[in-house]
């Protein structure tokens, strides 16, 4: 494990008026530049867990600390949630422009964030005109843009198909070795959690606790076949297991 | 269907029900102040043409006035509601209320407001009222039509009100703005047209005092040659205003 937190909750709970304890009590700490995976059942508070990462929402007890600053946070979300009215190079530009980043700069710094994620030639379509999965490119390119310390992925390939799913995911972790931002992923399938991720959280369903916790041994970005090794079977094997039992907390 | 079809279809059903028309009249002997056959109307409208042009670009004229004001003042007022939801809850009830009570209900009323002598202003004033109720609630519905987690990216990158406003809000309520300015248009040639017939002087000279003045003159004719430029210059207005509906959108999202 790394040294330096990045961020972390410490027994923290969340409560939702009306609809009573959704997360909690929960701790976990992601190490600068590490990647996490959250998986766990629907409706058992990842995304709320995520919120309290990006500090869009506060919690009802217990503390959230952050190490990165202002704009040093980024979200993706399961949609591309783009502006549909600006263009793919705009919706890039656009947390450098809110910032207040000179306008020539937000531009060109927005062209090498489309290029990195391999859409520099569509820097002017509209989301519109775009696929899904460019779409999602698009949306990665906006949260890489800032250059943050942290990166916070809400079920980010849920709607797309899988070749695409796979593609993204191997792009995310060429992206990440050159950044080494700290990752939270969220999300419901097991194998691209542990393809991901270098530590699996598993999360018992309503409210969320932690259920079990993997470290997955291999290197990233992963090698070529990962997915047909070993230890990636054992892996997948371990993480069914706690997630069948955080499961049947449920029931 | 191809386009010949499309374009024709409707035209050959026209020109059947007028030949049907035209025959019944001379086959019946229908007195002309009763029913005029089309080609009596068509007629009247030759003989009058410079009259009812004067008389549609009156019309025309007083229904663009109100709906650019209408426009401004719900945008306005729209505005301030997206920004201040105790506003809007306050205008909510009276914007409501201005939109269930019908037009001619209050023509009266801005009648002696506006002055015997200034019926276009009443006119004005009552096609205001029936257009600003689509493009106010367009507006406030757009206003708050942002995608949350976009929102949600907005607060995460800091954004000031200002820029949250004019980044966000604004841009994500054009398709809203341009629906409530399309059906805004329609009601608003039917607005100064009820107006007109309510005022019931020729002050205002637009399309529907010339349809009162035949009527009472049992110039059937010239009432339909003057029915059929209105109903020509609201279809035009619609469409138009469908064209370039179609057109903002293109260069909204693209396509």
């Amino acid at each position: 494990m790394t040294s330096a937190v990045a961020a972390s909750l410490e027994a923290v709970e969340v409560d939702y008026p009306g609809r009573g304890r959704a997360l909690g009590p929960i701790s976990l700490t992601v190490g600068e530049g590490e990647i996490v995976a959250l998986v766990g059942p629907s409706g058992c508070g990842k995304s709320t867990a995520l919120r309290l990462l990006a500090g869009l929402e506060g919690p009802t007890r217990g503390t959230v600390r952050r190490a990165a600053g202002r704009g040093e946070t980024s979200v993706v979300f399961q949609a591309p949630t783009l502006a549909p009215w600006l263009t793919a190079a705009a919706n890039v530009a656009l947390p450098l422009d809110l910032a207040g980043v000179d306008k020539g700069e937000a531009r060109s710094r927005a062209g090498e964030a489309l290029k990195a994620v391999g859409l520099g030639a569509a820097r002017g379509a509209k989301p519109a005109q775009l696929s899904g999965g460019m779409a999602m490119r698009v949306s990665l390119a906006r949260a890489l843009v800032t250059r943050p310390k942290v990166l916070l992925l809400d079920e980010p390939f849920a709607a797309l198909d899988e070749i695409t799913r796979r593609a993204l995911a191997d792009d995310l972790l060429t992206l990440w070795a050159e950044l080494k931002p700290a990752i939270v992923f969220v999300t419901h399938n097991v194998e691209e959690a542990i393809y991901m991720a270098s530590r699996v959280l598993v999360m018992t369903s309503g409210p969320g606790t932690l259920g079990g916790e993997t470290s997955i041994d291999a290197p990233t970005p992963r090698p070529a076949g990962f997915r047909a090794t070993e230890p990636f079977r054992q892996a997948a094997e371990a993480v069914s297991n706690q997630l069948a039992v955080a499961m049947r907390g449920a029931a | 269907m191809n386009r010949v079809v499309s374009v024709l279809a409707p035209l050959a059903l026209i020109a059947l029900l007028l030949a049907a028309w035209e025959a019944a009249c001379r086959w019946t002997g229908v007195p002309i102040y009763r029913l005029p056959p089309p080609s009596l109307v068509v007629l009247a409208l030759g003989k009058n043409t410079a009259l009812l042009a004067q008389s549609a670009w009156n019309t025309f004229a007083m229904a663009l006035i109100s709906l650019a004001v209408a426009s401004v003042t719900a945008c306005t007022i729209a505005l301030a509601a997206a920004l201040n939801g105790v506003f809007e809850r306050a205008v909510r009830p009276l914007a409501v209320a201005l939109q269930v009570t019908p037009v001619i209900a209050l023509a009266p009323l801005f009648q002696i407001w506006a002055g015997i002598d200034h019926p276009k202003t009443a006119v004005v004033a009552l096609t205001v009222v029936v257009a600003f109720f689509p493009i106010y609630s367009g507006a406030v519905s757009g206003l708050r039509s942002a995608d949350p987690d976009l929102q949600r990216l907005f607060d995460l990158y800091g954004a000031t009100r200002w820029q949250r406003l004019t980044r966000l809000l604004i841009p994500s309520a054009v398709p809203f703005l341009l629906e409530g300015h399309k059906v805004a248009v329609g009601l608003s040639l039917v607005g100064a047209v009820v107006a007109e017939f309510a005022a019931g002087s020729g002050g205002s000279q637009g399309l529907a005092w010339r349809i009162l003045e035949a009527g009472n003159h049992l110039q059937t004719d010239k009432m339909m040659a003057a029915l059929l430029v209105l109903a020509v210059m609201g279809g035009a207005l619609h469409t138009l205003f469908q064209v370039l509906e179609r057109r903002a959108l293109i260069w909204w999202r693209g396509r």
